[in-house]
């Protein structure tokens, strides 16, 4: 196997509990459990978290309300210190660097989208999207012709000298999508940017999103607490409970072989079809049997379906390089299908 | 006894109180009987003075504050690089500076010598052209609804031959008001970033607020002399707090989100601050802007006591007169140059979104409105060296209503006399005078050994040791008479005023249409200035102790009516439907269910009351009472600085005192209701 290129931003072994004498008690004891935090007072926000994000790919933090997903994105950004752990950007740890280290970083390389949008009341959609730039000292026309073409890539042109409140929530998230790339980031984090959204406009920002991403190509950190959401945009999904991370892995990954029940239990509400492909479902190749036609191994069965069903004869499972390394019968697929919630 | 043996631990804790408090009582009751046997306890104690040769002059604690004051002003005190005089030389003059400035321009117009020893006199800013512009900015902010009572104030002004005082006291005004929201402001924000000063500046805000306004007016006269300058100094310190208080909060309730916002993109310290925080504050920090304006405006009448002129000492001039009609008058013009300021800012505060434009203004297109007042402002002004009309509403069409009040006090006097006579008699025999006698004639043990008590059983040890001291502050500093008397007088007014507010409270809470004009009858009374209930009441009822109990209740009332309405309407109406079903009578509810509900509500607005109680307090000293305010008084027209500090903190320890052990009392109260 090729080496992997190392991850362009990792954390091992972090830690963040909040109540007094939170890292005396980390050094004091080795085996956390629950009861022990409760007798001290404290909180188990992020418990022994470790991933690694590679350039390029969306990763996603999942898990419900209250089980860490902000706490554990904003020790990544170093927005909250960790109690104990590290955290590697770029080859370097994150929490050895000087407060000014860190502005020179979050103001080049880092970019953030919020919840609530945190857009500054006072200042139109330019003035908004500029901000970062404003503060980087980056002079007016400048500044403002950035902020013109990233308003543009999302899609919000003819807006810009509408002020937030003048604006509807898929908007105002727009806006705060444009803020966050107008820096150019490296890393993309972005906390729960949808969940604000009614359900009809969260659809068109993850297609938005999508467009974008297909455009920039960024590394991404993503926090969602719709696995629905997480499995139509991530690369690879980290599951979070109590603080803890359960399992990573591709959303297929977590369908066929999750980790516990309460993995189980997001994976049960989904439509399988959406999310195997064919290479999971496939039988033994049959190289000589007739076929109706030939499939791509990372194809998903719902884009397949309905070729397939229509066909008496099996299918080649093919890969990259036009290999046939499995067939996909209509049993199979009817199968999947069938087997949804 | 034997009964008790048997009884369980919490029955016995339950006699504990009831036997102490009768304890103390035989122990006070013992020393006021054999009065002569214990001299020191009965009368009160002269001030303590020590004589210490290394302190010099400083014998007791009223003379080291004067001392201390002098010590300042003399030439050797250093605040580096300056000796503090010349400081205090540099902040005078720069207040004095822009008043000067602002004054010429709105009232005395500005003097320019011209060559050959002559000089040519500018005259002030037409008052025609300011109601206009005024109008207009109503109108742009609001509706025409809000420019009607804009215009109808500011003609008020003209109309009643006011303009040129309230154009001295805008003047002052407009120079407080600025200082004031920077520097509250500024410590605000210190204090928001660094905990340690926030600590240290938060009690000293608390005991700012309880001080009264009187006792700061000696030090600053002290350091700046007689005038607008000490006026505007003394405003703003009287201002600021607030605006302290609401910066810091407001910088804390800007959403997590944004904070976090300003770092992500890379904010400094300073950025973060002026960028991020203070915009998100913005409106916040307005009502602190609106409370600073607000309390200027309250100071307006006091400041002209160290020599701020204008409305105020109008107010303090007729007063002395005795001419309640010009009083009222000036009163009345500053109570609406308040609504004015108020509702303006609240009106600019939330103004309707500049809609976005497409285009790029010009700088003229931008600032059409700013120059179109401008241009009316120079107009009018040039228009009125020809058409006096333009300068000053013309004398004989002025109104004044002063001989309509003179007349009505001359009437109810003529043909009342006898009537307000006897209930003045019958108050100040039965109730005044017995209960000053009572409480000058309790030893001063027995009084310190009831707040222990008091302060043990309400709120713990540390209530108790805090009460007992600021008491002690008082005994020490020879001031226990006048302490006493000013505890009747505020007592018997506070009690007069909870009763009757409250029971205002409890029927306007039954009906929904009296309730109304109840609220809007307090809200008057609020707004007028603590001033201008005394000038009827020493018309009707002469200078005294009764003409000083009178404006105090008066002006203490609003709280207790508010507090009590407040109180019964947030019991849930689930409980009162419970009450109903289970039978209770009209009477019963109101007794039974709502009376208990709602009485920590209520302590709390009986405590409003007594801090609206002791302010006035201070002021009556204008109308001959012989308490603490009247030190403070005296201290005044001395620039006395110890004199006026020392009454003026026992006043603030008074306060504090009632308000630790009502506050902790309504505390325990609401504990007990599982509230
Ligand atoms: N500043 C804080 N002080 C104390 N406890 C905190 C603090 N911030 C978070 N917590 C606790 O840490 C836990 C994790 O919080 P976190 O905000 O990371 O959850 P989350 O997964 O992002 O939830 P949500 O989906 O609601 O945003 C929660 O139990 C929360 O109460
Ligand atoms: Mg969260």
């Amino acid at each position: 196997m090729d080496s992997k290129p190392d991850p362009i931003l990792s954390c091992s072994e972090v830690w963040k509990l909040f109540g007094r004498n939170a890292q005396q008690f980390l050094k004091e004891n080795n085996n956390v459990t629950d009861d022990m935090l409760s007798e001290n007072g404290l909180i188990g926000a992020v418990r022994d978290a470790s991933i690694e994000v590679d350039e390029g790919e969306i990763f996603i933090i999942m898990g419900l309300s209250g089980s860490g997903k902000s706490t554990l994105l904003r020790c990544l950004a170093r927005l909250i210190e960790p109690t104990s752990g590290q955290v590697m950007f770029e080859g370097e740890n994150l929490l050895n660097h000087s407060e000014k280290q860190m502005i020179q970083i979050r103001r080049h390389k880092m970019g953030m989208v919020f919840q609530h949008f945190a857009l500054m009341p006072h200042l139109t959609v330019l003035g908004n999207v500029a901000f970062p730039l404003e503060v980087q000292g980056i002079d007016r026309s400048e500044r403002e012709n950035r902020a013109l073409e990233v308003i543009e890539l999302v899609g919000l042109q003819g807006r810009e000298s509408y002020y937030p409140r003048e604006l509807s929530g898929g908007q105002q998230q727009r806006v705060g999508i444009a803020r966050s790339l107008s820096v150019e980031p490296k890393i993309w984090f972005l906390d729960e940017p949808f969940s604000a959204l009614d359900p009809l406009i969260r659809r068109e920002m993850q297609d938005e999103f999508l467009r974008i991403q297909s455009v920039l190509n960024k590394t991404i950190v993503f926090i969602t607490h719709d696995f629905n959401e997480a499995v139509r945009l991530a690369d690879r999904i980290a599951i979070m409970k109590d603080g803890a991370i359960i399992q990573i892995g591709t959303p297929e990954e977590l369908v066929i072989n999750p980790a516990d029940d309460y993995v189980e239990e997001f994976t049960n509400d989904l439509s399988r079809a959406k999310v195997l492909s064919a290479k999971t479902v496939m039988s033994e190749p049959e190289p000589d049997a007739q076929v109706g036609g030939r499939v791509s191994s990372s194809a998903k069965i719902q884009d397949l379906a309905e070729e397939l069903i229509k066909s008496e004869l099996p299918f080649h499972v093919v890969d990259k390089n036009d290999n046939v390394i499995g067939k996909l019968t209509r049993d199979a697929v009817v199968d999947v299908l069938v087997k949804q919630p | 006894m034997n009964s008790t043996v048997g009884l369980s631990s919490r029955h016995k804790f339950a006699y504990t109180w009831p036997l102490a408090w009768g304890v103390a009582f035989a122990v006070v009751a013992f020393i006021w009987i054999g009065g002569d046997l214990w001299q020191w306890a009965v009368k009160a104690p002269k001030e303590l003075t020590w004589k210490v040769e290394a302190l010099g002059s400083c014998t007791s604690v009223r003379l080291c504050v004067t001392g201390f004051f002098k010590f300042m002003v003399s030439n050797e005190a250093y605040i580096f690089p300056w000796t503090f005089k010349e400081f205090t030389r540099f902040v005078a003059a720069c207040i004095e500076f822009p008043y000067q400035i602002i004054r010429s321009f709105l009232a005395s117009g500005f003097t320019i010598p011209l060559s050959g020893g002559e000089s040519w006199q500018s005259p002030p800013i037409s008052w025609l052209g300011l109601t206009v512009v005024l109008t207009a900015v109503a109108y742009r902010l609001r509706d025409w609804k809000l420019a009607l009572m804009v215009f109808l104030c500011v003609a008020y002004l003209a109309v009643f031959g006011n303009w040129e005082s309230a154009a001295i006291t805008l003047s002052s005004i407009a120079v407080a008001v600025p200082i004031g929201i920077v520097f509250g402001a500024l410590i605000g924000i210190l204090g928001y970033r660094y905990e340690k000063f926030e600590r240290a500046i938060t009690p000293i805000l608390d005991l700012m607020q309880t001080v009264p306004i009187f006792a700061y007016l000696v030090p600053v006269l002290f350091l700046f002399g007689f005038g607008p300058v000490s006026a505007v100094a003394a405003t703003v310190i009287y201002a600021m707090p607030p605006m302290v208080r609401i910066t810091m909060l407001a910088l804390k309730t800007v959403p997590l989100e944004i904070k976090e916002f300003g770092k992500m993109v890379g904010c400094t310290k300073r950025q973060m601050t002026w960028r991020v925080l203070i915009p998100a504050a913005a409106p916040g920090l307005m009502v602190g802007v609106n409370q600073v304006i607000m309390l200027s405006l309250n100071m307006v009448i006091i400041a002209s006591m160290i020599g701020a002129g204008g409305l105020g000492f109008d107010v303090l001039a007729s007063l002395r007169r005795q001419a309640i009609g010009d009083g009222l008058e000036a009163g009345i013009a500053i109570t609406l140059i308040a609504i004015v300021l108020d509702r303006l800012t609240q009106a600019w505060a939330s103004r309707s979104p500049a809609p976005h434009h497409e285009t790029k203004p010009t700088l003229l297109q931008r600032h059409k409105n700013l120059m179109l007042a401008l241009l009316i402002l120079v107009g009018t002004t040039a228009i009125s060296f020809v058409a006096p009309f333009f300068a000053q509403w013309p004398e004989q069409f002025e109104i004044s209503t002063g001989q309509f009040w003179n007349d009505l006090i001359k009437w109810i006097n003529i043909n009342f006399f006898d009537e307000l006579e006897a209930v003045k008699v019958f108050l100040l025999l039965n109730v005044l005078k017995p209960v000053k006698a009572f409480l000058l004639a309790l030893p001063w043990p027995g009084v310190l050994l009831f707040l222990a008590l008091a302060g043990l059983q309400l709120g713990g040890i540390r209530l108790a040791i805090l009460v007992v001291s600021c008491a002690s502050f008082i005994l020490i500093t020879g001031q226990w008479t006048k302490a006493m008397i000013t505890v009747y007088l505020c007592g018997i007014s506070v009690v007069i005023a909870a009763m009757i507010g409250i029971t205002i409270g409890v029927i306007a809470s039954r009906y929904p249409v009296l309730k109304r004009s109840v609220l809007v009858f307090i809200d008057t009374l609020q707004t007028l200035p603590s001033f201008v209930y005394l000038l009827p009441v020493v018309m009707l009822f002469r200078v005294g102790d009764f003409s000083a109990m009178v404006a105090v209740v008066l002006y203490a009332l609003p709280p207790a009516v508010r507090y009590t309405l407040y109180g019964i309407q947030q019991i849930s109406p689930s409980l009162i439907e419970a009450a109903k079903t289970s039978g209770c009578t009209k009477r019963q509810l109101l007794t039974k269910v709502q009376f208990r509900l709602a009485w920590p509500e209520i302590m709390l607005g009986v405590n409003q009351t007594v801090m609206f109680a002791l302010s006035m307090l201070v002021i009556t000293a204008l109308v001959g009472t012989r308490d603490l305010g009247q030190e403070v008084y005296i201290a005044l027209t001395k620039a006395d600085t110890g004199r006026g500090l020392v009454a003026g903190l026992s006043v603030a320890f008074i306060a504090i005192i009632t308000d630790r052990l009502i506050s902790a009392a309504a505390k325990k109260r609401k504990q007990a209701l599982g509230l």
